[in-house]
């Protein structure tokens, strides 16, 4: 129960973060984005601040070996960067570059009621199971 | 390239971003787990043993987020300026590159990065300039 109201939190506060960030706004990423035009640096600010307190987590639970609970933490192990990592991450990169639109903010949208962010959501958990059932099979 | 001071929000975009990795933190520390966002929703999709609840949990209430942030105050403007048809087009991209790609802007930008992860490093200059490319051929050249 409490890892379920803890797990609820992150979700509640990373919500929050976007939407303060002003990420939730397709508009403001594009402008980001749009390194030709009239450029609004702000993501770089929300990346360091975002890296900065994420990295203290991550330093204390190494030191520690576990989680505050008792678990131990699940890190990623891959360590090759290999062409699906790469291939993945441009068809990704377009997608958002199309957009402004990443899976968190996506979230978030729909949850505000931009009616038009279902069609965003329902693309983008089509291209997840797609491609997992895809691997799965493989 | 000329900085658009208007729309500049220094201040917003921290806290923000501070908020951001004090989930990312969070959930580290108490489940052990990545706050990749497009890995915990994938994980809702094709469900193993013991990993609905918490992703489900996570996910619910990101999406509720905007409902609580309107108890206090009025939402940020959001402007969605995009075709329904290059909405599914960008969606079923960033589907199938952030499986592929084992991760998006949260797992490999935020909590890779602050992992100094070499694999997220390249993740992320490959997407950042993918993205940058696609906006500026879109903006600039179409």
């Amino acid at each position: 129960m409490l890892r379920l109201l803890l797990a609820a939190l992150s979700g509640l506060i990373f919500g929050l973060g976007l939407i303060l960030a002003g990420l939730a706004n397709p508009a403001k990423v594009l402008a980001f984005l749009d390194l030709a035009g009239l450029w609004d640096p702000s993501l770089i600010l929300v990346m360091i601040s975002a890296i900065g307190v994420s990295a203290v987590g991550y330093l204390w639970v190494r030191r520690r070996g576990r989680t505050l609970l008792g678990d131990p933490a699940q890190l990623p192990t891959a360590r090759q960067i290999d062409r699906p990592l790469l291939l993945g991450a441009v068809l990704f990169g377009i997608g958002w570059g199309l957009t402004g639109i990443c899976p968190g903010p996506a979230v978030v949208l729909l949850g505000s009621g931009a009616s038009d962010a279902l069609w965003f959501v329902a693309a983008m958990l089509a291209g997840m199971l797609l491609h997992d059932l895809w691997r799965r099979r493989a | 390239m000329s900085i658009d001071w208007p729309h500049f929000t220094p201040w917003s975009a921290l806290m923000g971003g501070l908020l951001i990795g004090l989930a990312a933190a969070m959930l580290l520390l108490s489940l052990g787990r990545i706050a990749g966002i497009s890995g915990i929703i994938a994980g809702l999709l094709l469900p193993q043993r013991g990993e609905w609840p918490w992703r489900l949990a996570f996910t619910a209430s990101l999406l509720m987020s905007p409902v609580l942030w309107q108890l206090h105050s009025p939402l940020p403007v959001i402007t969605l300026g995009t075709s329904k048809a290059m909405l599914l087009i960008a969606g079923l991209l960033v589907g199938v590159g952030t499986r592929m790609g084992s991760g998006c802007t949260s797992g490999h930008a935020v909590c890779g990065l602050s992992r100094l992860s070499p694999r997220s490093l390249a993740a992320t200059l490959t997407f950042m300039a993918a993205g940058f490319l696609t906006a500026f051929l879109l903006r600039h050249l179409l």
